[in-house]
């Protein structure tokens, strides 16, 4: 592995996913830190999800992986959670790395009341005793803001409203302390006022706990309000990288920078003077169907000849060699982008 | 008695583009139903171009299905997958007894969402969520309508394909001279398209007001939390965190 410093707590290097013919994701390469937020933004078909079910060994049947993952920060770093087995990983999942979905009911079980699945995920991985499973989980329904929590504790999941059944879910993502906390949209079917509290409830939750956290989204604005760092994924591959701030503001890739003024809806000052917005054209191929190289050159104003070579990582700033970074965090492909005519960087 | 939506007034003038805004369960659909004459108010009355839709039953409705036009949120469920396109954009010349030359109005109409004229001989499932939403748009304009009335249009699209059909939802609108009735639990896209906006909460209309001044000066307390629950990318920037937002909306929701 490239020089993951102490605060690694996930490592992903390589990572190849796809079906026998058709490949799904390529090259993924990113790291984690301990207490850091990272995004990972991108249109529907990306790879947002897979990328998520890789790291937490959820792929379906008739996909295979190959690359290196790696999880530490509470334990010793494991070995590659791609080729250990089922067990291991079940042994990880719901503990060290935990995961909240778009859909809460994917994640409870109708059948049993929301308080004994919170207590469950900490007996069956043996951090607290029947007792103590029981009152933390009181407390840990109370820390995500439902009220009257030892009396909630005794409803059922389709007697709660859909933001309430989500804060059951973080509260099974939270409640043995994970490492690693993966979030697949899990704003995106809420109403807004919901999904105020919810985000923030997620941050305090990392936060608390000084967990890494990656949080998928394909809302622009929510990354830049949750994350400190994202990536931005098309096709399969990660084609930019970087602090929020960074990437938002002076967006290299050609994609981001496409996707940034597709979403921003107020535009410069405040309302758009009912200017076209501007937009990426075509739509997301389906798997399978993306261009060599560039995988972004089907749809790219700039593209060239040059595209139909696979672009290199240029890091963000000279210097920041890949496998070079670093701050806290920056291993790898910290801050960069894959593009042979990138936009911005003036500043 | 349940009452999905209660004491409603609102007036949207010939030309307006006008937004109503809500969380699920406030109203705005059987509000959209109201209008647009697919339900019947227990009291109260709606009048389209100075007419009532409200006491005439739905096959007398023809005059309004030929000035009014609904757009769905999402195109599968609203595009029958076993018709071609060019069958499911004349279905409401067909149906509404328009005559003329059917196949060219299709092109025309195809041409003017931004879809090839060839695409006629296709079937819904093969194009993409936002062509199938263009498509769904072609047949609200096919009996030539003065009223678009769209629910939640873009909510299933992604972010460059959402730009691509509010610049259609612009270009219509502004070609053709349309008045606009925009349903939407997006703010943020509401204050994109329309110059006025009603928001919706429990049933009710909290509030009624120029997009501009809603968002900038909001009266109400709801409008309030929910201008300050919306997350903006240039706020994030500037420090605006998930703990701000969350303290804009206030206690428990
Ligand atoms: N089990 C699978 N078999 C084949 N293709 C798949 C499978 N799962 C996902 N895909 C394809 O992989 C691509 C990426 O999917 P996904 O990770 O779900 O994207 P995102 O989360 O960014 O929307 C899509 O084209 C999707 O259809
Ligand atoms: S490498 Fe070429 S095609 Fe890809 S984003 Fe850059 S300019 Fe566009
Ligand atoms: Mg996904």
């Amino acid at each position: 592995m490239s020089g993951a410093g102490d605060r690694t707590v996930l490592a992903v290097e390589g990572l190849d996913v796809g079906t026998g013919h058709t490949p799904l994701l390529r090259d993924v390469t990113f790291s984690i830190a301990r207490g850091e937020r990272v995004g990972l933004i991108g249109e529907s078909g990306s790879g947002k999800s897979l990328t998520a079910l890789a790291v937490m060994g959820l792929l379906g049947e008739g996909l295979h992986a190959r690359g290196d993952v790696r999880l530490s920060g509470r334990t010793p770093a494991t070995r590659n959670l791609l080729e250990v087995g089922e067990r291991e990983m079940a042994r990880l999942r719901g503990d060290a790395v935990t995961m909240v979905f778009q859909e809460p009911m994917t994640a409870l079980n109708p059948t049993m009341r929301v308080g004994a699945q919170v207590t469950e995920v900490m007996r069956i991985h043996g951090t607290r005793d029947t007792a103590g499973a029981r009152a933390r989980a009181v407390e840990l329904l109370d820390q995500v803001g439902l009220p009257d929590p030892a009396h909630l504790a005794r409803s059922y999941p389709h007697e709660l409203s859909g933001g309430q059944r989500q804060r059951v879910v973080l509260a099974i993502a939270l409640a043995n302390d994970p490492a690693l906390l993966i979030c697949d949209e899990p704003t995106t079917a809420l109403d807004v006022t919901v999904q105020a509290t919810v985000l923030d409830l997620v941050v305090r939750g990392v936060q608390e706990r000084d967990a890494a956290m990656l949080f998928i989204t394909h809302d622009l604005a929510v990354v830049a309000t949750v994350c400190e760092r994202v990536l931005v994924m098309y096709g399969g591959r990660i084609v930019e990288a970087g602090p929020v701030g960074e990437v938002f503001a002076d967006p290299r890739h050609r994609y981001t920078q496409g996707l940034i003024g597709a979403s921003d809806l107020a535009g410069e000052r405040g309302r758009r003077q009912r200017a076209a917005l501007p937009t990426i054209q075509g739509t997301v191929p389906p798997a399978g169907r993306f261009p060599d190289g560039c995988v972004f050159r089907s749809r790219c104003a700039h593209a060239t000849d040059e595209c139909a070579t696979l672009p290199g990582w240029t890091p963000r700033r000279e210097g920041d060699g890949p496998g070079q970074g670093s701050a806290p965090g920056e291993v790898g492909r910290a801050a960069g982008y894959a593009c042979f005519h990138p936009a911005g960087g003036a500043a | 008695m349940v009452r999905a939506v209660r004491d409603v007034s609102l007036s949207v003038g010939r030309g307006e583009r006008f937004g109503v805004v809500g969380e699920s369960g406030s109203g705005k659909s059987t509000l959209l139903r109201l209008i647009c004459g697919l339900d019947r108010p227990t009291s109260g009355e709606v009048l389209v171009e100075g007419r009532s839709i409200g006491d005439q039953p739905a096959r007398r409705l023809v005059w309004l299905r030929q000035r009014l036009q609904l757009v769905f949120q999402d195109p599968m469920s609203s595009l029958d997958p076993r018709m071609r396109v060019h069958d499911i954009i004349a279905e409401p010349l067909v149906s509404q007894g328009i005559g003329g030359d059917h196949a060219a109005r299709v092109g025309e109409l195809l041409g003017r969402v931004g879809l090839d004229p060839e695409a006629a001989r296709r079937y819904p499932h093969q194009f993409s969520g936002g062509q199938r939403q263009r498509i769904s748009v072609a047949r609200a304009l096919a009996p030539d309508p003065d009223i678009l009335v769209m629910d939640e249009p873009v909510s299933a699209l992604d972010v460059s394909v959402r730009a691509q059909v509010l610049n259609l939802v612009d270009e219509i609108v502004d070609g053709l001279d349309l008045t606009l009735v925009f349903v939407s639990h997006d703010l943020s896209v509401v204050r994109h398209v329309c110059d006025r906006v009603a928001v919706m909460s429990s049933g009710e209309v909290v509030e009624t007001g120029e997009t501009e001044r809603l968002f900038a000066e909001p009266g109400h307390d709801y409008t309030r939390s929910l201008v300050a629950a919306i997350p903006d990318l240039r706020a994030a920037l500037a420090g605006r965190s998930a703990e701000d937002l969350a303290r804009g909306v206030g206690p428990a929701s």
